[in-house]
């Protein structure tokens, strides 16, 4: 765990260990909706990567935006969403962020500056460089973070936006989890040469760091919201990280591509979570107690909010045509 | 006659033409050792190698644009897009290039590319991995449609598409990819333009693309439980189409629906309306009318999302209103 030079107060640790310990109950048990089958499709859970999302949305106002991925419970939980309407969208059900249009891969919490999942590799790097933009033009002040994976750096679209938002001084920081895989295929397979150099090379600040260590993580991501705010960004940032799971919940023999030792690895002498509370209770933060007891109390949050929305109604099918435009109720009407 | 996936059925089209030619290279996302997410080109990679097989970072229009520049130099390349919604990303090279090559070189440069996808709701993948995107690609002159609507059409089809000089898109259901159909053992081909009468009948015609033929066969056997009689084709190719059998079976019931998955404003079900309107109006007892999915972005929600697309009940229903002369709400 990297040593902070700012000493964190007891509340923001707290907090940043709760968040992670939040996403991690949240994937478990959309995991085991997928596994009883009462859940509708696939998801991709976010379990592994808990350090990337809380440590940079911690270091964000509610007002700041971000863009999310396929991959993306982690951020929504991490910029401030609640549960019951998380699992009602997962399940389809009217309560939902999005009404149960959305789903899992389009989940989005507006009112909390998350613009919104997205089902199209690189799909949000446009639209997080447009939220910097309107912050610009606008001066709201607003820092817009834009999620993505390793894969996603083979996008073209990355290396428009950044070089327009290099040219503009744009308050957006991209965000590369790296967590070694795209789908089934290793990152040295799809990537050439450094990641990071991709961004250096449109004169962007660049940093690789360890996503496994939400202090180190959180520490440097402060530092860069509060340049882009100043008009010192854009930023890249490519966190090294890894996803428990399989790329998505249906992805369970996969052995051909990852090794099982490859996993334990970083499950056992990696993981944030576990890094975070040793931590916490070395440096006085907490007690065992206190943190076994705020386990279960997300635990009991996490199993009453999935009890809430396997019981709350489905959207009424007239809702089927509305929301296609803003100005028109029902389009087949 | 034995039977097998429509998944096996595409492998086996590649396999075939992969032997037969060594231009024939498969290019896209997890192609080789995954053999695609939905598993369709599993072991090919161990046969061919992965020179022939190559896996592709996620660069859609990277590795497109490739294809086509590969196709114009020689090979004879298959390009996988893992969901048909992601043809999007592709646009400028599918329509502006491979589509147009040959007619602005005067005939002189070819684009012997496939570009094999898929289409289809209802699995739950919300609005961007479910849509059926055929009637756009169909729009733009210089590109063939296939659209199998069985695992023999797919074989036959795809070894067409591969042998054409022309870029040909298909797309795959992806719902199907499981499901079993006979399939000859030796090889054959299944020309373009050639639409099958599926069932015969003489009280309508119900033309449906993809998995809707199946919606239409199960919606003529309800018909026929209430003795009517629905005659059942898939034209297999929108582009080239087969006009002549659409329109013969239009004079001969004088009523036909249209089923396509495709969106139902602008679509197929509109262009083929049209024509048979254009070219079988004297003979037809009630206007032709389109089914197509809803005009709306697929939702997640299951209890939106399977009122979306077409079902056999709601062909069922409205081929009984057509047959008793009841007035279609013209919306
Ligand atoms: C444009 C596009 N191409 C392909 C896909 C299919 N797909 C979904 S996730 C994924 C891998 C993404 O890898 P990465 O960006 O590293 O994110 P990770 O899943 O590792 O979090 C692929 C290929 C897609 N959704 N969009
Ligand atoms: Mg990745």
């Amino acid at each position: 765990m990297s040593n902070s030079k700012r000493k964190l107060s007891a509340d923001e640790a707290m907090r940043m260990f709760r968040q992670m310990v939040r996403i991690r109950t949240f994937e478990n048990n959309a995991n085991q909706l997928y596994l009883s089958a009462k859940m509708p499709g696939l998801t991709h859970m976010y379990s592994g990567e808990e350090a990337v999302a809380v440590g940079i949305c911690e270091a964000l106002l509610p007002t700041d935006k971000i863009t999310s991925t396929h991959r993306g419970h982690g951020h929504c939980v991490a910029k401030g969403a609640d549960f019951k309407a998380m699992f009602c969208e997962l399940l389809g059900k009217e309560e939902g962020y999005c009404r149960g249009k959305g789903g899992s891969m389009h989940i989005a919490d507006q009112s909390n500056g998350n613009l919104g999942a997205n089902a199209i590799v690189g799909g949000s790097m446009g639209i997080a460089t447009g939220a910097a933009l309107t912050s610009k033009l606008k001066k709201t002040g607003d820092v817009a973070v834009c999620f993505f994976g390793d894969g996603a750096t083979a996008q073209g679209l990355m290396y428009e936006v950044m070089n327009m938002a290099a040219l503009w001084n744009l308050p957006v920081i991209y965000a590369c989890e790296n967590n070694g895989y795209s789908e089934y295929t290793k990152t040295e397979e799809i990537a050439a040469g450094s990641i990071t150099a991709r961004a250096e090379a449109f004169g962007i600040e660049s940093y690789q760091v360890d996503g496994q260590d939400v202090i180190a993580v959180n520490e440097l991501s402060q530092k860069l919201v509060d340049r882009a705010r100043k008009g010192e960004g854009p930023f890249f940032l490519e966190l090294m990280t890894y996803r428990y799971h399989g790329h998505h919940v249906g992805d369970i023999n996969r052995e051909y591509y990852r090794a099982k030792d490859e996993e334990a690895d970083w499950k056992e002498n990696r993981d944030p979570i576990i890094r975070m509370r040793a931590w916490l209770v070395e440096n006085g933060y907490a007690t065992e107690e206190a943190l076994d007891e705020l386990h279960k109390e997300v635990t009991e949050d996490a199993e009453n909010a999935v009890e809430y929305a396997l019981n709350a109604p489905y959207p009424d099918v007239s809702e089927v045509d509305m929301h296609v435009y803003t100005d028109v109720k029902h389009v087949l009407a | 006659m034995r039977k097998i996936t429509l998944s096996k059925a595409v492998n086996e089209a590649l396999a075939e033409e992969m032997r037969h030619d060594e231009s024939v290279i498969i290019l896209g996302e997890d192609v080789a050792e995954a053999g695609t997410p939905f598993k369709v080109l599993s072991g090919l990679v161990e046969e061919f190698g992965t020179d022939r097989v190559i896996d592709t970072p996620i660069s859609e229009p990277g590795f497109m644009g490739i294809g086509v520049g590969a196709a114009m130099t020689g090979m004879r390349p298959v390009v996988d897009l893992m969901f048909g919604d992601f043809i999007f990303l592709i646009m400028d090279q599918l329509c502006n290039q491979a589509a147009k090559t040959h007619y602005m070189s005067g005939g002189k440069l070819n684009v012997p590319l496939v570009l094999r996808t898929n289409m289809g709701a209802t699995r739950r993948s919300a609005a961007q991995h479910s849509q059926s995107l055929h009637a756009i690609v169909a729009h733009i002159p210089g590109l063939k449609v296939a659209m199998p609507s069985s695992a023999y059409e797919a074989k036959g089809l795809l070894k067409t598409a591969i042998r054409d000089d022309n870029p040909v898109v298909i797309f795959e259901d992806k719902l199907m990819y499981q499901d079993s159909a006979e399939v000859p053992e030796e090889e054959y081909s299944i020309p373009f333009g050639e639409a099958c009468v599926k069932r015969e009948g003489t009280d309508i015609t119900l033309i449906g693309t993809s998995s809707m033929v199946q919606v239409c066969e199960k919606a003529a056997e309800m018909l026929q439980a209430v003795g009517i009689s629905a005659e059942v084709i898939d034209p297999r190719t929108i582009v080239p189409l087969d006009e002549k059998t659409l329109v013969e079976s239009a004079k001969k019931t004088g009523r036909v629906i249209v089923v396509d998955e495709g969106h139902q404003s602008f679509g197929v079900t509109s262009e083929i309306a049209s024509r048979i309107n254009e070219k079988a109006f004297y003979h037809l007892d009630a206007p032709t009318t389109r089914m197509g999915a809803m005009d709306v972005p697929i939702p997640f929600s299951p209890a939106l999302e399977d009122i979306t697309v077409p079902t056999p009940e709601r062909v069922f229903e409205q081929a009984k209103k057509l047959v008793s002369g009841e007035l279609i709400d013209a919306a």
